[in-house]
């Protein structure tokens, strides 16, 4: 079996499960987000009156942080309400961040365990060796009332890293130029594993940006196989003891893929859809009305770091707003002790509070018709800043402070001699 | 749940994500009402005008994939989509409508088999697709059991307040 599979039977009491079967599996934690109203009526709707274990639930408010309409207000009370009431104390308000981000911060990921939340980025914990999955409200629901969720065991398909990378290359080329080759829905219904000489060179905050983007590829879940960096990261965080899972060597990949990253150029998805992935140099010079650095994609002290390294000693580009968004609370008081934060919003960045914000278009950073955006988020899909009209390109962290400075698209690799 | 359904064709391209199904500025709504009136807002602004209940979805590959929103299926539920046939699904929008009690169904080709307003009939015991407008025929991948036995609660609500209703 594979880890992955090796997970899932645990968690549905079995010794064995195999490709395709559909098993009903413990869930270690569950995860709402605000824009999730839905799953407290779900929860009413289908006869729940107390959950099954308020230690596995937790609330993160992140996506309208802080509230900017009535609605939002509303809704975001509801959710404070409900858990009050059900006693559920993993309750993360308006200043703790994304939700993914802070679940790594507040240390409730853990290698093997499952992890299901109202995100379609849970795949990001894999980084972590745990299987992590997005759900809709009704499947939390579900979780809340019964603890269990059920789920098709999927295909796996193991990409191979190998190379260094070179300057002014990351993770984040690496997975568009995977997701550029393999395409939007090539991994639809199954899992993607990263192997590979190269992820001993990358740390927590890249590996989390790879398998982050693995749901831009259709993907269930994702899975690096957590080593000595995994280890060190959740030793002061973890207080939960966790089993680390290894895949049987005669496990049957669906498929394989191998890539050597040694000459890799930076990469851009182009508007709209994120496997339109071509070199960044094709647009070099292409002007940007704003660039987008934050998200549970792009908003980790790494990325700011990156950026703080990029930006020292420079200033945005007049008429370009760049929109600065740590994932976190944990992040954004990180990059203020070294100084990033500092070094940005002296240059002209214009801060948000730590948050989803604009990258999926709900407020803080919204497009007019025929902007331009480059942004370190996941996704460029039509409407997706604001308006349908307005055209996102995603690169990475580099690539977004490279075009801050001047205004327009260019090769960040300069920047960092 | 009927397990015959006939009704006219809407025609969607390939990755039609859940943005486009339903846009991020709509999120902050819940009422099922409100919701549906923005339903497929991002693809086609005209469809909830023109969409009548009963009607079709047919669509290429990867349909409702990106975000996890139950919204964009709730969108659809609440306006009355008979069925959804595509190429392929975004596996967390097929949880979803799967769970709202949506059929869908995975039916390779399909996407270059029907005309939009053209009328389809699908069995939903064996996967059978009628263009009754073309007079062609196209075989959906059955549904599997799990899958039926939510379709036949009429979702997954009825489904697990039936199994773990909690008194009291």
């Amino acid at each position: 079996m594979h880890a992955v599979e090796k997970i899932l039977a645990k968690a549905a009491g079995k010794e064995k499960v195999v490709t395709g079967e559909i098993v009903n599996c413990r869930v270690d934690l569950a995860e709402v987000n605000d824009i999730y109203l839905q799953t407290i009526r779900s929860f009413y709707e289908m006869g729940g009156k107390k959950v099954q274990d308020p230690k596995k639930i937790t609330f993160i408010l992140d996506h309208y942080a802080p509230a900017s309409t009535i609605q939002q207000a509303e809704n975001q009370k509801r959710m404070r309400e409900f858990c009050r009431e059900q006693g559920i104390e993993l309750l993360f308000d308006v200043d703790q961040g994304v939700c993914h981000q802070v679940m790594v911060d507040h240390g409730l990921v853990y290698p093997g365990m499952v992890l299901v939340a109202t995100d379609s980025h849970t795949t990001i914990h894999g980084a972590f060796g745990a299987f992590g999955t997005g759900g809709g409200a009704t499947d939390l629901a579900t979780i809340m009332i019964t603890g269990k969720l059920w789920f098709r065991v999927p295909e796996i398909i193991r990409v191979q890293l190998v190379g260094k990378l070179p300057q002014g290359v990351f993770a984040k080329d690496v997975i568009l130029k995977v997701i550029g080759d393999l395409k939007a829905d090539y991994a639809v219904y199954k899992a993607v594993e990263f192997s590979g000489p190269l992820l001993k060179t990358l740390g927590i905050s890249e590996r989390m940006t790879l398998c982050n983007m693995t749901t831009e590829m259709g993907a269930k879940t994702s899975y690096i196989q957590p080593d000595e960096t995994t280890r060190e990261f959740l030793q002061e965080k973890v207080k939960h003891e966790y089993e680390i899972y290894f895949s049987d060597a005669s496990y049957p990949y669906a498929a394989e893929h191998s890539y050597n990253v040694s000459n890799l150029q930076p990469q851009l998805a182009a508007p709209h859809s994120v496997d339109n992935v071509h070199p960044l140099e094709n647009y070099i010079g292409k002007p940007m009305d704003q660039a987008f650095l934050g998200s549970c994609t792009g908003g980790r002290v790494e990325d700011l770091a990156i950026a703080a390294r990029i930006l020292k000693g420079r200033k945005v580009h007049l008429g370009t707003r760049f929109i600065v968004v740590p994932a976190s609370q944990g992040v954004l008081l990180e990059a203020m002790a070294k100084g990033y934060m500092q070094t940005l919003v002296e240059a002209g960045a214009t801060f948000v509070t730590p948050g989803c914000a604009a990258c999926l278009g709900t407020h803080q950073g919204i497009l007019a018709a025929g902007e331009t955006c480059i942004s370190a988020a996941s996704r460029n899909f039509p409407g997706r800043m604001g308006h349908p009209k307005a055209e996102i390109y995603v690169g990475s962290p580099a690539a977004v402070a490279a075009a801050a400075v001047e205004g327009r698209i260019a090769d960040p690799a300069k920047y960092l001699d | 749940m009927e397990k015959v359904i006939r009704g006219k064709a809407f025609i969607f391209g390939k990755n039609i994500d859940t943005d486009q199904i339903y846009p991020g500025r709509y999120l902050e709504l819940t009422d099922p009402e409100e919701v549906g009136q923005h339903v497929m807002e991002g693809a086609d602004p005209g469809f909830a005008k023109e969409f009548q209940p009963g009607d079709i979805i047919v669509a290429s590959t990867n349909f409702g994939c990106g975000s996890s929103r139950e919204h964009a299926a709730g969108a659809l539920k609440a306006v009355g989509i008979g069925a959804i046939l595509a190429d392929s699904f975004g596996r967390i929008f097929y949880r979803n409508a799967i769970n709202l009690g949506i059929p869908l169904l995975v039916c390779p080709h399909i996407h270059g088999l029907v005309r939009k307003g053209d009328i389809l009939r699908i069995d939903l015991t064996n996967g059978l697709v009628t263009n009754e407008t073309a007079g062609a025929t196209a075989q959906a991948q059955p549904l599997s059991d799990y899958v039926m036995m939510i379709l036949e609660s009429g979702g997954i609500k009825p489904l697990i307040r039936k199994q773990y209703g909690q008194k009291g």
